[in-house]
């Protein structure tokens, strides 16, 4: 049909875009993470698991992947209990308003993530927005009241424990995993949003008629039909979420603090200021393994849950 | 415009004394759109009612509005003295078979048919042996744990019914279940279908634009055009006594014979014959098989009912048992003939048919 050139016009240059700008540079990380650095800083061509043993050899760096998970696992739930049932009713209540809402989901994707970063620093910090708004309606002062009186139990509180609350203004707010939470959450929600439509607006609606027909109230409908119908969308959505987060560096960066470092910000800070490129690749082709396996899990999960 | 609420009349002679499920002046439209004009209808318990028309009727909308899925404009739908109309669908004891299936696809066959009983709450220990002897019912035992996506369209069409059987509804309602089913197996269909109403007991409400279909199956057929009934008979009736020119058109084939009639004598072109209508213009209807060919060689008066005109062979088209004939009798009048067997037939031949058959009807749209 097609002929030699053609076809060969065709895939060579991404293919070539994937080797070069992909492949290669993998394979030199690949390299480095076997390499280390000198006292003087240069770096030295002997091969060794050095890295890799430093990295199981130092808590800061498990420490950091498994809070840079925990933060990844309450973005992914939290942008999934705000995209389903956004998605929900985009699909089967919007009608005439679907398009404009649908536009409105979107639009935040358009907008610089920088521009959203800074925006989340006016709202969250101690001058902010919020900590005004808070203020104006006393809330902090009640909280305050409240922690006062009730100190034994917030104490208790994992959570306000964890997250080194002190009140007045909410300083927590900022420079925290929560603010990481907040801002990657309002990022990713999106991607959680947009699998989830799709996989919804697929359910053919006369199988929700069927359910009806068969005496099954909108609530059970939704649980038995709906639902389970959506998983793969689900699965998806979770998987963009989590993946991205997990990988997120301008987030910690921005509104993180120290408390709120992710492992993205060690690779970034190996290659930068710390001046061990050998350390940063090991951690990067760690994390690589981590993102590839979950990929391949999740792609797993997703078509086991589709029955077209 | 209500003139042709007959439906609302059911047989005096029907066993029940009140109907099981009750349609009184139901309207419907979508937008401007007026689908349903005033529709009654009664349906008795235990009967195969085939609601029959053209697409674009309101056929389904009609069915729609039983198994709740629409909500009439005006009037209301009752299932013995409990009102259906104000339902929602999961509360009515009716039950759809859908055009498209409608299986769920993440659900085995078993678990498809299981699904109305777990809604409704049905005892778990119950379910497998319901489930198990409503599949046997519809012959598909050996495919409990199969996936929908499996089955071929008769499969998927049986579970269909038997995943609506299952719950023993009141009514069921069935939307051109076998529009999708090649001919063969749709006849097939039509006897199990029969015979599984009959074994089950549950009445039937039955959509089809087929009119050989809604023969075959029904005790009754509604016949329905454009948003209104235009006659509700069993099919011998509405075949052999249409009430309207669409009725006779529609249900099989018919020569419409536009006459004037003149002292109970109707005359059409070369067609002359008693009738008890009144003088003036009326239209009957003449079925292809009420019109017999006379062989030359039978005694002048066999039937003195009958009457007599001559007419010259203009086609034959070979249907196997039967061969369809337009015949030619002066003046350009074409008359469609069918008869049984009579071998190859060329020129001028002399046909009778009995004045009975000859039935008035209403002309289409005159009410």
């Amino acid at each position: 049909m097609y002929s030699r050139t053609y076809k060969a016009g065709v895939t060579l240059p991404p293919l070539l875009w994937i080797v070069l700008f992909l492949l290669v540079p993998y394979a030199i990380l690949f390299c480095y993470s076997f390499w280390s650095v000198s006292p003087s800083e240069v770096i030295v061509h002997n091969w060794s698991l050095g890295n890799y043993a430093e990295l199981i050899r130092q808590p800061m760096y498990l420490t950091t992947l498994l809070r840079s998970m925990r933060i990844a696992a309450s973005v992914t739930v939290l942008a999934l209990l705000l995209g389903y049932p956004v998605a929900y009713y985009l699909s089967f209540h919007a009608a005439k308003r679907r398009d404009l809402l649908y536009l409105l989901v979107i639009i935040p994707l358009w907008a610089s993530y920088l521009v959203r970063g800074y925006a989340w620093k006016t709202i969250l910090g101690t001058d902010g927005v919020l900590n005004g708004v808070l203020n104006f309606l006393h809330v902090t002062n009640a909280l305050l009241f409240l922690q006062e009186h009730l100190n034994v139990f917030f104490a208790a509180h994992s959570l306000m424990h964890n997250w080194h609350v002190s009140f007045v203004p909410l300083s927590f707010l900022l420079y925290s995993p929560f603010a990481v939470v907040i801002m990657l959450t309002h990022i990713y929600t999106p991607f959680t949003f947009l699998p989830i439509y799709a996989s919804l607006e697929h359910i053919p609606r006369n199988l929700l008629e069927a359910s009806h027909d068969l005496g099954a109230s909108p609530w059970k409908t939704f649980l038995r039909v709906i639902l389970p119908l959506s998983l793969p969308g689900v699965v998806a959505g979770a998987t963009f979420a989590f993946v991205l987060s997990l990988g997120d560096f301008l987030a910690p960066l921005l509104v993180g603090g120290p408390s709120g470092i992710m492992i993205s910000n060690i690779v970034a800070s190996e290659f930068g200021a710390a001046y061990n490129w050998p350390l940063g690749a090991a951690i990067s082709l760690c994390m690589l393994l981590l993102v590839v396996g979950l990929l391949f899990l999740t792609e797993r999960l997703e078509r086991s849950l589709s029955f077209s | 415009m209500t003139s042709t609420l007959s439906g609302g009349n059911a047989p005096a002679d029907s066993s029940s004394p009140a109907p099981l499920l009750s349609i009184r002046n139901v309207e419907k439209g979508f937008g401007a759109r007026k689908v349903l004009r005033g529709i009654s209808l009664d349906v008795a318990a235990g009967e195969f009612l085939t609601i029959l028309g053209e697409s674009g009727s309101g056929k389904t909308t009609l069915l729609r509005l039983i198994a709740g899925f629409e909500m009439p404009d005006r009037g209301e739908i009752w299932m013995g003295d409990e009102r259906l109309d104000v339902l929602p669908p999961y509360l009515r004891p009716v039950n759809t078979v859908f055009q498209s299936y409608a299986l769920f696809p993440h659900l085995s066959v078993f678990e498809n048919v299981a699904y109305g009983l777990r809604a409704q709450s049905v005892s778990k220990a119950e379910i497998p042996d319901r489930v198990r002897r409503t599949l046997e019912m519809v012959k598909m035992s050996e495919y409990e744990r199969a996936a929908p996506a499996r089955l071929s369209g008769g499969q998927q069409q049986r579970v269909a019914l038997a995943r609506a059987l299952v719950n023993q509804p009141r009514v069921l309602l069935l939307d051109e279940p076998l529009s999708a089913l090649d001919a063969n197996l749709r006849k097939q269909m039509h006897v199990e279908l029969k015979s599984l109403q009959r074994e089950v007991g549950i009445t039937f409400v039955f959509v089809t634009h087929d009119q050989e279909e809604a023969m075959a199956l029904s005790d009754r057929i509604a016949l329905l055009r454009g948003g209104s009934l235009e006659q509700v008979a069993s099919p011998r009736d509405i075949y052999s006594r249409p009430e309207t020119s669409y009725v006779a058109q529609f249900i099989g084939q018919t020569n419409l014979l536009d006459a004037e009639v003149r002292n109970g004598v109707a005359s059409c072109g070369a067609l002359v014959w008693q009738t008890f209508a009144p003088s003036g213009r009326a239209t009957f209807s003449l079925r292809p098989d009420s019109i017999r060919i006379v062989s030359p060689g039978s005694s002048a008066h066999a039937d003195i009912s009958a009457t007599r005109f001559q007419g010259r062979i203009a086609h034959q088209t070979f249907g196997g048992a039967s061969d369809l004939l337009e015949i030619e009798c002066g003046n350009g009048q074409i008359l469609r003939v069918r008869l049984s067997g009579p071998g190859p037939l060329s020129g001028t031949h002399e046909f009778e048919f009995r004045a009975v058959d000859a039935v008035r009807v209403r002309e289409a749209g005159a009410d």
